[in-house]
């Protein structure tokens, strides 16, 4: 048995949990509260908490108001924030981490930004390139909510009048970039164990 | 006379294959009417769009990778990108790739599978970028066949053309396009918006905060005959949701939307069932009545 079988998996997953907000909060350490972030969002009249907020609260290490906030989802990567830090800080690149641990963490406000984007990038493993109405079809099915087709109705329609919709149904394709995907995931798993020890 | 072509890699994108497939034909026309030589990256795959980085890191770098390690091995050319996410994708992954040494070996590792290997030495350049700094404006006035005197147009840029790289523009203040919109016979408007992001995703996952990003920018090209974009996403959001907004905003806000490419080329004398002008969302009647009159000139 090695070292990493006889931690308790408990552990080893709060273990994994806690360096990555380690990590993002390294990444923003130099942050000074100055808020020119929250001033240059153009989403920040929707947000529950500011940038600027959420980012102290990432230095503390406050991971449950951090994620029952909607801040991180409603990031729209402009970029305007990177561009204005005073501090030079990935302020975006942050955001998208927080992004990816959210999704790990199977966070319940960020679900239909995680549905959307599964069924993305499950279309591109399947054909390589994505197909949109099969992005969407997966999309609906993720949701589970049958009134979601009809917010997107008109736009399909639209669409469909103008020959761009993809009517090839939802398929398996060639499994084009199923290699890729698979190597991503054993090499991440492969990081997190090496980490834990 | 040999070494005067302009060539180029071309990556198009998925978005140019589907929705957005007259922002590929208009980009296509256009530049085989400015002498442009393009070659289409070959077996090109998904950027990962903004879904891949929002999923994991390695996955957004191993996708942008993939086709960064495809340009490398076919001549060495600035790539074309007309799409600003897939622009943003891969000149950012290039950047990383090209300078993290134990990143460039973990990409290098998963892209092995497939027998390729990036060296993060390509060139992504947005299509914009290469109108602006390469081509000229000159190019366009030269080939001019069509004046579009008296149209207004707002340019609008969006994000990820201007920032975080601010390659070739002022990410703050853009003025690349207005040149190039000057070079057609039309009046470029000067308006805040050009470089205001237009919620991008946000439409579809939060549409409130959509709707109202997107409304603010076309209330303000009230004063202009049509918007020019040169982003597929900044492109829908403002062209499919004009009605939804205006109900919202109880008053009229519709405007035509094209792709920068399509405004050039309809300048250029190309057809504009050619540029794909058949395929916007939203053309209004008045551009249309604009566009048969200048024909009628032109002929």
């Amino acid at each position: 048995m090695n070292k990493v079988d006889q931690v308790p998996a408990a552990y080893r997953s709060n273990a994994e949990a806690n360096r990555e907000m380690d990590d993002i909060g390294r990444m923003i350490r130099a942050c000074i509260q100055c808020g020119t972030c929250s001033g240059s969002c153009p989403n920040e009249f929707a947000m529950d908490l500011t940038p600027r907020r959420l980012w102290r609260l990432v230095l503390l290490g406050q991971e449950e108001e951090i994620f029952s906030s909607t801040t991180f989802c409603l990031c729209s990567a402009c970029y305007y924030c990177t561009l204005r830090c005073p501090r030079g800080l990935p302020l975006t690149e942050a955001m998208y981490r927080l992004k990816q641990a959210a999704a790990r963490r199977k966070v319940k406000a960020y679900r239909t930004s995680e549905a959307f984007y599964g069924s993305f990038l499950e279309s591109v493993r399947r054909h390589g390139r994505v197909r949109e109405s099969e992005f969407m079809t997966l999309y609906f099915s993720a949701m589970k909510n049958p009134l979601l087709p009809l917010r997107f109705a008109s736009l399909g329609l639209k669409l469909m009048a103008k020959g761009k919709v993809d009517l090839r149904p939802p398929s398996r394709g060639d499994m084009r970039l199923a290699a890729l995907f698979d190597k991503v995931a054993r090499l991440e798993s492969r990081q997190l164990t090496r980490n834990d020890r | 006379m040999k070494e005067n072509v302009m060539r180029y890699l071309y990556y198009p994108g998925c978005s140019l294959e589907g929705s957005a497939r007259e922002y590929g034909q208009a980009t296509e026309a256009l530049m085989k009417a400015l002498g442009v030589q393009m070659t289409e990256v070959e077996d090109w795959t998904c950027c990962g769009a903004s879904a891949a980085e929002a999923r994991s890191r390695l996955l957004a770098l191993a996708l942008s990778g993939r086709n960064l390690a495809l340009a490398e091995q076919m001549d060495h050319m600035d790539i074309l990108v007309p799409c600003s996410a897939c622009y943003l994708n891969l000149a950012k992954s290039n950047i990383e790739i090209g300078t993290d040494e134990h990143l460039r070996a973990k990409v290098n590792e998963i892209l092995a599978e497939e027998g390729l290997s990036v060296r993060g030495k390509a060139r992504p350049r947005h299509l914009l970028d290469i109108l602006a700094t390469d081509i000229g404006a000159e190019a366009v006035a030269t080939g001019l066949a069509r004046p579009l005197t008296g149209l207004v147009v707002a340019p609008y840029y969006g994000c990820q053309c201007l920032r975080p790289l601010a390659a070739f523009d002022d990410p703050e203040n853009p003025q690349s396009m207005k040149a190039l919109i000057e070079a057609t016979g039309a009046k470029a408007l000067a308006w805040p918006m050009g470089a205001k992001c237009c919620g991008a995703a946000l439409m579809n996952t939060k549409p409130e905060v959509g709707l109202t990003l997107t409304g603010k920018i076309l209330e303000n090209a009230r004063t202009a005959d049509a918007i020019v974009t040169v982003c597929p996403m900044c492109q829908m959001n403002l062209e499919a949701y004009q009605k939804k907004i205006s109900k919202r905003l109880a008053s009229d806000i519709s405007i035509s939307v094209i792709y920068l490419p399509q405004l050039l080329g309809l300048a250029m004398g190309i057809d504009a069932k050619e540029l794909g002008l058949d395929s916007n969302l939203a053309i209004t009647p008045d551009f249309r009545r604009f566009l048969t009159a200048t024909t009628a000139e032109a002929c």
